[in-house]
This record gives C-alpha cells, sequence and structure tokens, in this order.
C-alpha cells in the first residue's frame, strides 16, 4: 500500500513534503505554504489549511491553536476576469 | 537560523530578502567570516517574496543594460551553482506601444541594447500576433486598445523568486553565515567605530553595517540618525487558476505598464500602474484593494479578450522602493562611516541583486568600486532628498 499521504489536493503536496520543511526550520505556516506551495491553487488553502496546521504542529511538537494562519488574500473564490473586468465598469449606489 | 545570535560580527546585514542575502553570500565565499544577516519577519515575506519573477535585460540605460546581462546569466547558471530549482523560462519579453512617442522610445532603447549585443527587435505587429496568437492587437468597441509598435528580446526570462531566497541563505549557512529571522532591529547606537543593534533576539555589536532593507531602508537608517530619500509605493499583483502552457514571452505594455507572464507552473502573473497614492508619512502599505483587480482585469481582457473565462486565485501587494531620481542608492551613507546602503531599486531589485551583491561583496571586500558605485552613491541628494537632474533616468521602470 502507498504510504503516500496527500494534504494539499490542489498542489499535490504531501504530508513527507510537510514533514521535510519543517525539518528544516519553516515552522510558521507562512513558511510552509512559500516552501511547499500548498494552500496557493484554487482552493487557497480552504481545503487543507487545518490539516497541514495539523501536521506541522506534529511534526514541530506544538499546539495546532499556536499556529497563526496564513493571510487570506482576495478575492473570496476564484473569480472570472470577465466578471471582474465588468465591475470596474458597474457605478454601484449604496442605500444610506 | 536556529543558532543562536552572536554578540559580535564584522558585517552586519540588515534585510534578509535577496539583495542581503546575496552580498552575505558572496562575502562568506570571498572567505570573510562573522558575517550576520537579520530580518524583521521570515524569508520571502518582504518584496523579494511578493514580486513577479521578471528578470530582463530591456532597460534604456546602459548601466542597466549591461548588469542585467551580467544577472540573467547569474540567474541562468544559478541551480546548478546553489543546487536548487529556481524555476527559471526564457521566453523572452514583448514590449506593446500604443503611441508613436513609446515607440520612439522603444526604438531608441533597440539601437542601445543593440549596442550591447542584445539581440532585441523592433517586430512588426504580425510578428508579435504569431509570437502570442492571443493578443488583440488592433483598437476594439470592446475597449481593446491598438498598438502601433512592439519590441522582443528572446533571451528575457522570469523566474520564481522565492528558491533565489532560499538558496542564497543555505550556501551562505553552509559558509558560516548567521541568518537570524524573526529579529526586527529596534535600535542602533554608536559606540566608538561600531555599530550596536538591538533585537528581540539579542544585542549585536557589528563594525560595518549593511541596510539591504528595501522599502523599510529609510526607517532602519533613522534608527542611527541617518537619513534616505526613498520612499515606498504599493503596486499590486495577482494570479490567476494554471493554465496550459500557452504564453511564450512576458508581455508588457509601455503605457499602462500593464505586465503579464504565465509561470512554469501554468499561472498569469500579472500587474499594472495605478496611481500613486498620497503617502507623506511614508508607510509601506501591503493590503490589497479591488480597485487594482478590477484595473488589471479590464487590461487583461482587453489585452487578450480569450482570457474572460480565466479566473484569478490571489491577489496581494510589494511595495516599490522609490528614489528621488528612480535610480539605486547604493554605498557609504554620507555621515555615518561603517554604515552602507543598497536600496531604492524601484521594483526592479530582485532580478538586479544577483549581479549587484556579487559586485557589493567584492567593494566591501577591498576590491575597486563598480561604475555604479559612482552613478548611484548616495550623496547625489540635496538637502530633503532634492534629486539632481538626472543625467541617465531610467525610463523602463513598468508596473
Amino acid at each position: 500500500m502507498s504510504r503516500k499521504v496527500i494534504l494539499c489536493r490542489c498542489e499535490d503536496v504531501t504530508l513527507a513534503d510537510v514533514q521535510h520543511a519543517v525539518k528544516l526550520g519553516r515552522t510558521e505556516l507562512e513558511e510552509v505554504k512559500r516552501y511547499t506551495g500548498f494552500g496557493t491553487g484554487p482552493c487557497q488553502g480552504k481545503e487543507c489549511l487545518r490539516e497541514v496546521a495539523c501536521a506541522v504542529a506534529e511534526a514541530s511538537g506544538t499546539e495546532p491553536a499556536a499556529l497563526a494562519p496564513f493571510t487570506a488574500r482576495p478575492p473570496l473564490v476564484p473569480t472570472e476576469l470577465g466578471v471582474l473586468a465588468a465591475a470596474g465598469k458597474a457605478r454601484v449606489k449604496v442605500r444610506p | 537560523m536556529t543558532a543562536a545570535l552572536p554578540h559580535r560580527a564584522d558585517v552586519a546585514v540588515i534585510g534578509a530578502g535577496v539583495m542581503g542575502l546575496a552580498i552575505a553570500y558572496h562575502l562568506a565565499a570571498r572567505g570573510r567570516q562573522r558575517i550576520v544577516v537579520l530580518d524583521a519577519h521570515y524569508l520571502a515575506w518582504g518584496a523579494s517574496g511578493r514580486n513577479g519573477g521578471g528578470v530582463r535585460q530591456q532597460w534604456s540605460t546602459e548601466m542597466n543594460v549591461r548588469l542585467m546581462q551580467e544577472s540573467i546569466e547569474i540567474c541562468a547558471h544559478f541551480a546548478e551553482e546553489m543546487g536548487i530549482n529556481v524555476w527559471m523560462r526564457r521566453g523572452g519579453y514583448l514590449f506593446l506601444a500604443r503611441t508613436k512617442a513609446a515607440a520612439e522610445r522603444l526604438e531608441k532603447n533597440v539601437t542601445l541594447q543593440n549596442r550591447c549585443d542584445l539581440p532585441t527587435r523592433m517586430i512588426s505587429l504580425d510578428e508579435a500576433r504569431a509570437l502570442v496568437p492571443e493578443l488583440e492587437t488592433e483598437p476594439g468597441p470592446g475597449g481593446a486598445v491598438g498598438f502601433v509598435a512592439a519590441c522582443y528580446n528572446p533571451t528575457d526570462a522570469i523566474v520564481f523568486p522565492w528558491p533565489f531566497l532560499w538558496g542564497y541563505a543555505q550556501a551562505a549557512e553552509r559558509r558560516g553565515v548567521t541568518i537570524e529571522t524573526g529579529a526586527p532591529v529596534t535600535a542602533i547606537d554608536r559606540r566608538g567605530d561600531d555599530f550596536v543593534l538591538t533585537t528581540p533576539a539579542g544585542t549585536l555589536t557589528a563594525g560595518r553595517v549593511i541596510c539591504a532593507a528595501g522599502a523599510w531602508s529609510p526607517r532602519v537608517a533613522r534608527l542611527c540618525g541617518g537619513t534616505l530619500p526613498d520612499r515606498p509605493v504599493r503596486h499590486e499583483i495577482l494570479s490567476t487558476e494554471p493554465l496550459k502552457p500557452f504564453l511564450k514571452p512576458m508581455v508588457s505594455l509601455i503605457e499602462s505598464g500593464l505586465y503579464v507572464s504565465q509561470s512554469l507552473r501554468g499561472e498569469l502573473v500579472g500587474g499594472v500602474s495605478m496611481p500613486e497614492e498620497s503617502n507623506a508619512a511614508g508607510e509601506v502599505r501591503l493590503g490589497s484593494r479591488l480597485e487594482f483587480l478590477t484595473t488589471m482585469a479590464r487590461g487583461l481582457v482587453a489585452l487578450m479578450p480569450r482570457l474572460g473565462h480565466v479566473k484569478v486565485v490571489r491577489q496581494w501587494a510589494g511595495p516599490y522602493d522609490v528614489s528621488p531620481d528612480g535610480n539605486p542608492i547604493v554605498g557609504p551613507l554620507p555621515g555615518l562611516p561603517g554604515f552602507y546602503v543598497a536600496c531604492g531599486f524601484g521594483g526592479h531589485g530582485f532580478m538586479m541583486a544577483p549581479v549587484v551583491a556579487r559586485h557589493y561583496a567584492a567593494y566591501l571586500d577591498g576590491e575597486p568600486p563598480h561604475p555604479f558605485f559612482t552613478a548611484w552613491r548616495a550623496d547625489r541628494f540635496g538637502p530633503g532628498g532634492a534629486a539632481p537632474p538626472a543625467a541617465d533616468r531610467e525610463e523602463m521602470i513598468i508596473g
């Protein structure tokens, strides 16, 4: 049986990749994100942040709650360029 | 990065971005010891981790053309020499101009670049479309812009910026350099000829200080009474979902400052000039704005209408570190013997760092300074940071 455990499905980041990053001293989620690429695909970490945080905590001997999540970047969900281009032209009136 | 902070260093570098790490690496490679690099955050937190990864030789001044010819060769051998993949792809840079004035600038640049043995050419719009069939080059009802001229250099490249930091850091640490991240310098005091740097990780006494803190450099210099005239300017950038490889060159528009490339991961990465914000306090702003997203989306869809259905997955911001005359600021800071700067690179510090750092280390090691130490010296600015008329102002600052 394969022992490969995938934590980030968008970018194919495995448990072993995360453990390797921690071993190199990358113990913040921001650093692990940059080193492994987890959380940079279409889901932007919405599916894998918790799993990776648990793996980092276990590998570095800390509590998951002690780890800060990486900065959430807009847009909230992947958004078509055409939609954004049209949004830029619209004049939106907001009622007080 | 877990070793204790030493009490004493010959050289303390402030800023573990590509410039600071590369200077430390090259000093160590020359046999220099007792080098410490300090950073307030983690590797790739600052502008070195936020840029678009463009590495080009198409510039308007001979200094920058020649330096970048040298830098791109360092980049091309980086993976082999440092043992780390930097995802470099030499697809060239295609510049497009909408106005006659911009077209004339491109022609002038091409003449200069050819004189430096760079194979840049003015190409027809047909050739541009052959390179990038998705380009909309004619004016159109959907707001599509028409172009009048294009130039292309096939030897320009894009890289993935982050591995450069890890590569320089690993190689520097192997040669004895201490890299202390999460260690912001909160005070710099003079003790005799030395500098005493206070950080949460401890106190470090250093004979020489190199400030390579990018847009944060004026703040670092102020800690010991120094003044730097550069200012941070927020630039934003976005990344799309990964696509099948289709875009060979980095494409850049002279007038709007829009640039877009496709990384080896398949994502489109790009940005566009936005009106400069008022920022009298000189604060570094890293927030993302919807206005950038919509401006960039409009520009991209007008440039390549087929991209309308491609999804943006992420946007972020980073600071350009802009000097009053647009040229970098390097060498000793007047009035502060032993304090050196490498800043003001105006958004192209990442691609310049491999070559600048190599010459910088040679200079710190006692070799005759490269001519850029004269052209870009810190004392060229008058009181209050007033810039003299720039004889050789770089015009190809994009984004």
